[in-house]
């Protein structure tokens, strides 16, 4: 046990999870004192003695699944086969003994209305039973292929028709042929039942990935899998290059992450140096101590709070990145006493009374797309244009309390990158700081002139990832 | 020695957790079965709401113990937390001894010394309550509530306990712990917690339980509500807690809502009685007018 603890171990850190040596002790121990042919119970010990963060959950849960869980094998601590089907005889056990377990012929209609039953109720082992046999039925592993989980969930949703399933399921809730209470009206009823068949959806879709996953474990090995699947976490996603889904895990990860940096911020700033002396506390503090000021009480300093005037470029190569820059800046919009915005492509326009009026950060984003007036003549970049008109209309507002922050990748499509202009700025504002989300390896290549404005900023930063950008605001306030 | 256990195997753990209210899953009574075992802490993170304090009430109810609670608030020292001098019958027991001498007995010159070994004794002690939590006599469950709200100095105090189990006072030296008590330490995530603090405890993220289990607390704590209506409350909860808001309902929210129907008298859900007791559920406008949108707006197409 003790070798598939620190292969699986090691396949954590390979995720980008910090666990330690007296993390993994602690993991032993707790092994030994709870039933090991319970995996739900073998999973609680693991999780809670070596993942410390509820970022990290996702990561453990995607290596656990490939290192333990195993359907069809009660009773045994599965990992122990698992880690080692490098050694044939393991394998030959082991595998043929799933085959031959499901070896009956499923029939796509019934798995059909299985899955019908499964996305209507949302039961957990109906939707495990689907994915199961779903994946039998239309996963097969083909060998010459490289190990792919992505591929093989496609294949399966496809055939599957979970997208067919869901409309009919949701047309049956309408007319009411679905059995089960309503509640209130047609459209209140009709919102809870799709927003419950698109969780059920999702969680099927999991199963089937789980299920794939785990298919792969027995043609590959769990290593090769495991690093096949290894992502980065959430705060190491690049913006750039993110997906659909990582976006939406990372606009998820904003708001708790605002609230913590608001917190620090705050508090850093409450105790970064002492008040004036507090005579009146000082005194009553005296009077425990036989009226000698032992201890002297200081006001709370109010040192004032930095203003920030953000200027993004929202041309397609970099709008991802601005989008979540500005997300952030405006999650701790009360940390500062005033938060200006502008965007750019080769004209520039002021959002800033778009966020003040939208709602929510994320409609006054989608608005920004639609309403600013940001094009002046191409639609491309042009950092010279776009930084004289900013100080055309902006500048005078600039004060000495200002902090400028300028976001682009400072590819400027070979016009002029009048950095004068930025000077002239910087000698305005408090200061001027780029971030840049191409990696610093690419700065200066190619059209890049970034090294044209470097001088005249007060830092310069590349800020591919979630982490970067915290740390980045961190150090603003 | 072996410790006498109090918990035989997991499920002994959540029997005995649901026997005083606290219905709990698999994971967490497996974290509760395992830090009696291994004698570490707890540390609960999760969104607000989800019970985190409540399962230290519960753990101790269960375990017949008295709770000593440690609520963490910014500006916590070590003198609340662990012990603290008590000056004044320090001072009283000077002045007596200084009565004696003017009463016409020589200073002795080593009677200074005796005087300090006298005063920093621990009849002069004030116990705080992590101190406390490793001295009583009677078995105790000590909670620290929402340790996030300390400096981070401050928890570093804490590392010495809640790996030792004792405590360094200068004048006096170690003081050990008479027994080792379950040890629950709260955080609502509001900063990231050293990694020795975390390294030290058992982890435990508790989550909005699943709808099955919040039905079960809802009819369990609110038990005038027939089941129809706990079903369909959990049913809105769960699709608000699907949406992308800035605060999502807690279980606690859940309850309050349930008891807020019954007082009105509402018998089923419907548009007019949900859109009008939102505001129990959720805390900023337009978190409210997002979900008004979502769940009583005119049916869009579905999304993909």
């Amino acid at each position: 046990m003790l070798d598939v603890l620190s292969g699986f171990v090691d396949e954590l850190r390979a995720s980008g999870l910090p666990v330690s040596v007296t993390e993994t002790i602690d993991a032993a121990d707790a092994l030994s004192v709870i039933p090991l042919d319970d995996v739900a119970a073998v999973r609680a010990c693991l999780s809670t003695t070596l993942v410390k963060s509820a970022d990290h959950e996702v990561a453990f849960g995607r290596v656990f699944d490939l290192f333990f869980s195993r359907r069809g094998l009660p009773g045994i601590p599965s990992a122990e086969i698992l880690i080692e089907t490098e050694s044939p005889d393991v394998e030959e056990i082991f595998v043929p003994g799933r085959l031959s377990g499901n070896r009956r012929a499923i029939d796509p209609r019934e798995l059909r209305e299985r899955a019908r039953r499964a996305l209507a109720s949302g039961d957990e082992e109906l939707l495990t039973q689907t994915a199961q046999q779903a994946v039998e039925l239309y996963g097969s592993v083909e060998s010459a292929r490289p190990v792919g989980v992505a591929y093989y969930l496609q294949k399966t949703l496809r055939a599957l028709d979970v997208e067919s399933i869901l409309s009919q399921l949701l047309a049956d809730a309408r007319s009411g042929t679905e059995p089960g209470e309503r509640i209130g009206g047609d459209a209140m009823h009709d919102n809870l039942v799709r927003s419950e068949l698109m969780r059920h959806a999702d969680a099927l879709r999991e199963e089937i990935r789980r299920e794939i996953a785990r298919l792969l474990v027995d043609e590959r090995g769990a290593g090769a899998v495991a690093r096949s699947m290894r992502r980065p976490l959430v705060e190491d996603l690049d913006f750039m290059h993110a997906s659909a889904d990582d976006l939406v895990a990372m606009r998820r990860a904003i708001y708790p992450l605002a609230r913590i940096l608001a917190s620090r911020l705050a508090h850093r700033r409450r105790h970064r140096r002492r008040g004036p002396l507090d005579i009146r506390a000082t005194i009553r503090r005296s009077l425990s101590s036989g009226g000698v000021p032992l201890e002297p009480r200081f006001r709370r300093p109010h040192p004032s709070r930095p203003e920030i005037f953000v200027l993004a470029d929202v041309s397609g190569s970099v709008s991802a990145f601005a989008r979540f820059t500005v997300h952030l800046v405006y999650a701790i919009a009360e940390q500062f006493s005033n938060v200006r915005c502008a965007v750019f492509i080769d004209g520039v326009d002021e959002v800033t009374g778009i966020f003040r009026r939208a709602a929510s950060i994320e409609e006054a984003i989608a608005e920004v797309g639609a309403k600013a007036d940001v094009v002046d003549a191409h639609g491309h970049s042009n950092y010279g244009s776009a930084f004289r008109l900013f100080a055309q209309r902006y500048g005078p507002s600039l004060t000495k309390k200002t902090n400028l922050i300028i976001l682009g990748d400072a590819r400027g499509n070979y016009h002029s990158g009048e950095s004068e202009i930025l000077q002239s700025l910087r000698r305005r504002a408090h200061r001027v700081f780029w971030l840049n989300p191409e990696p610093r390896s690419y700065w200066g290549t190619g059209d890049s002139i970034i090294g044209e404005y470097a001088p005249h900023c007060d830092g310069v930063f590349e800020c591919r990832t979630l982490r970067q950008l915290k740390d980045f605001v961190d150090r603003l306030a | 020695m072996t410790p006498a256990y109090r918990f035989s195997d997991i499920k002994s753990v959540r029997d005995a957790l649901a026997a005083v209210g606290y219905l709990c899953d698999d994971a967490i009574a497996t974290v509760l079965y395992l830090a009696e075992r291994l004698q570490k802490p707890i540390l609960v993170e999760g969104p607000a709401g989800t019970g985190k304090t409540e399962l230290a009430k519960s753990l101790a109810l269960a375990l017949s113990s008295r709770l000593i609670r440690l609520q963490c608030y910014e500006g916590l020292d070590e003198s609340k937390v662990l012990y603290e001098w008590n000056y004044r019958k320090q001072l009283l027991r000077i002045q007596v001894e200084r009565n004696e001498e003017d009463a016409g007995r020589e200073a002795h010159h080593d009677e200074w010394r005796r005087i300090e070994g006298d005063i920093f004794s621990e009849e002069f002690l004030l116990t705080r309550p992590v101190l406390e939590a490793i001295r009583a006599d009677d078995p105790v469950v000590l909670l620290i509530d929402e340790i996030d709200r300390v400096e981070i100095e401050t928890e570093a105090l804490l590392l010495e306990v809640l790996s030792e189990y004792q405590v360094s006072i200068a004048e006096l030296g170690t003081v050990r712990a008479r027994q080792i008590p379950p040890v629950v330490l709260t955080s609502n995530g509001t900063r990231e917690l050293s990694e020795a603090l975390k390294r030290r405890c058992l982890y435990l993220y508790l989550d909005y339980p699943s709808q099955e289990r919040e039905r079960e607390i809802v009819i369990s704590k609110v038990p005038e509500i027939s089941e129809r209506l706990a079903d369909e409350v959990v049913r809105v909860i769960g699709l608000l807690r699907s949406l992308d808001l800035q605060k999502h309902p807690s279980i606690s929210e859940t309850l309050d809502w349930a008891r807020t129907l019954i007082v009105l008298g509402i018998e089923h859900l419907d548009e007019a009685a949900t859109s009008s007791t939102m505001n129990i559920l959720l805390k900023y406008r337009e978190d409210i007018d997002r979900a008004q949108r979502e769940l009583l707006g005119h049916a869009s197409k579905p999304r993909a």
